[in-house]
């Protein structure tokens, strides 16, 4: 079973939830820290760390002495990479998506297959929890693809866990497209309740089950709550507006360790997607 | 003209409701929402959508059935998963790079423009405001960042504006990048966690990477002293100037349910106060006050 944690809003508790979460339950667990731009799993779970792998996009080098220059390339580049001129070609590594035009459409064989490292994914372990991160390089753009490939490691076996980025564009699609579940964490402010509603737009679009976590009850007003009442959006679990917990997190440490009460809230709610995920989603 | 971009790397630390207790206090300027894909700005600042303006992003691919011999090309060269079996497109999995279009040998693969979101024009009461909404699961949020801020800096010009406001979104990937290039200075809102010092790490990084000046602000100072000095001692070492430390406050959320800035709502409240000072450090630091380059030249 795939779980993705999302929100819309960032800093709202994706990434408490879903280590915190991933540390309660019974079932034998792989959580992937697929907000690749900033990943901060690991900082909480202090994982052992292994394997370390790049991850690589082809982008074109052209071989000067095949080519003739008849733009053909540079025709079906809708990205604008590549730059024909009299005697040279252009390319532009970081505004390429990797679609291979270049290479299909050259007839002379120029185009060459140039690797370009977007990030890189590491493997590690902590506390009986498989571990995958992804990790986008700085001043890189493309983190769509970095996620697939932390994605490429789910074991059908094991609950996959997964810590989407914040937003509701592309890398948050590739975060949670195909999962089994979307569970959408929320602030009770209004901003949290804005960027929630776009949350469950994009949750619908893809068509997955979906729940809400409310973070920080307690603060701001019961809109969110007014809103889950009527778009019939089930409240799985609120956790506590509580200067305790906020300090708790600012040290990286778990709150499961520090307030073990959460340990069965956790399981509870795991109970709570499971049944949801059970039924087909009551939501789709 | 200056551009002042507000960052955080990391989520919800108040990038938005700091930027707009700045409305507040800046004088002159215009204001810019560059996180287009959940913009909440606009939450506080009640602009009037004077005009509004579609987006085309891109391009998408369909497939038209009458044509289509299901020879199996487009499957073959697609990288992107987004032709399914039964010839029609994913449209959320398609990248809009054309290459199907291109090589169907029955040319039967249409390639419309899409419309990716809106973008706007607004008066607010702090003044104008360029701000955009891009559509649910929406490609190309880059180009659109880059989009409101040439408008907003065309914004300024006209008016004879001297600054520009951008708030700016989460992370530090395509949509930062795009909100950060000639910017004249970013401002990193940092909360003191492990997660808002290893954020706001990578932040200063991108700014270095791209040469901009950086400052930083510490939100919720006194949640955790420990890591309020770990910012501080790496702002130091990266040469990232700071700019003042904020409270944690609640006058914060109540001020955003009445859809105030902090300022309208309590004047007198502790984080006003500090973030008076913050503004007052700001306008005086170096890092502010280097004029951006070239952007006339671009327009």
């Amino acid at each position: 079973m795939i779980i993705s944690v999302a929100s819309g809003k960032g800093g709202t508790g994706k990434t408490t939830v879903s280590t915190n979460l991933a540390l309660s339950i019974e079932q034998k667990v792989q959580l992937f820290d697929c907000d690749v731009e900033e990943p901060n799993c690991h900082l909480f779970l202090n994982p052992v760390m292994g394997k370390k792998e790049p991850v690589i996009a082809p982008v074109p080098e052209i071989d000067l002495e095949k080519c003739t220059f008849c733009k053909k390339c540079m025709d079906i580049c809708r990205f604008g990479a590549l730059a024909v001129l009299k005697k040279e070609v252009l390319t532009f590594d970081t505004l390429c998506h990797s679609c291979g035009g270049c290479f299909e459409v050259c007839p002379e064989g120029a185009v060459l297959e140039k690797k370009r490292s977007l990030g890189d994914i590491e493997h590690g372990s902590a506390r009986g929890i498989s571990f995958v991160r992804g990790c986008m390089d700085v001043g890189q753009v493309m983190a769509p693809p970095i996620i697939r490939k932390v994605r490429s490691y789910t074991d059908p076996n094991l609950v996959t866990i997964i810590d989407a980025p914040p937003g509701t564009s592309c890398p948050v699609i590739a975060a949670m497209n195909k999962a089994d579940f979307v569970l959408l964490v929320t602030e009770p402010t209004p901003f949290g309740l804005h960027d929630l509603k776009l949350a469950v737009e994009t949750v619908k679009i893809l068509g997955i089950p979906h729940g809400l976590v409310i973070n920080r009850a307690g603060l701001g007003n019961d809109d969110v709550k007014r809103y889950s009442e009527k778009e019939h959006l089930p409240i799985l679990m609120e956790i506590p507006f509580d200067k305790k917990i906020a300090q708790i997190y600012s040290n990286g440490q778990m709150v499961v360790d520090k307030l073990p009460e959460y340990k069965e809230k956790f399981q509870d709610l795991f109970e709570k997607i499971a049944q949801l995920v059970e039924k087909g989603g009551q939501n789709r | 003209m200056k551009e002042l971009v507000i960052l955080s790397g990391k989520g919800g630390t108040g990038k938005t409701t700091i930027t707009a207790a700045f409305a507040s206090l800046a004088k002159n300027m215009v204001m810019c929402d560059a996180d287009v894909d959940a913009a909440d700005l606009h939450l506080i600042l009640d602009p009037d959508f004077k005009q509004s303006t579609d987006f085309v992003g891109g391009h998408e691919a369909v497939i038209n059935p009458d044509m289509c011999t299901q020879c199996g090309r487009c499957i073959e060269v697609c990288k992107f998963d987004a032709v399914r079996d039964t010839f029609e497109i994913d449209s959320i999995a398609c990248e809009g790079c054309g290459v199907c279009v291109d090589l169907c040998p029955e040319q039967a693969i249409d390639f419309p423009e899409t419309i990716c979101g809106q973008w706007y024009i607004s008066g607010t009461r702090f003044g104008p405001m360029v701000h955009a909404r891009l559509g649910i699961a929406q490609e190309n949020s880059g180009k659109l960042v880059a989009l409101v801020r040439q408008e907003a800096k065309k914004m300024a010009t006209q008016n004879n504006l001297d600054l520009i406001l951008t708030d700016g979104p989460p992370g530090i990937g395509c949509p930062v990048i795009a909100a950060i290039g000639q910017a004249s200075a970013i401002l990193i809102i940092a909360e003191p966690t492990v997660s808002g010092f290893h954020d706001m790490e990578r932040v200063g990084e991108l700014a270095r990477h791209f040469n901009i000046p950086a400052m930083v602000c510490i939100n919720k100072y006194d949640l955790n002293p420990d890591q309020t000095k770990r910012i501080e001692d790496l702002a130091q070492k990266t040469h990232i100037a700071i700019a003042g430390k904020i409270s944690f406050d609640q006058t914060f959320t109540e001020s955003m349910i009445q859809a105030k800035t902090i300022f309208e709502y309590d004047k007198n409240s502790q984080a006003s106060i500090e973030i008076q000072k913050v503004w007052d450090t700001i306008v005086s630091l170096p890092e502010f006050n280097t004029p951006v380059n070239n952007i006339m030249q671009h327009l």
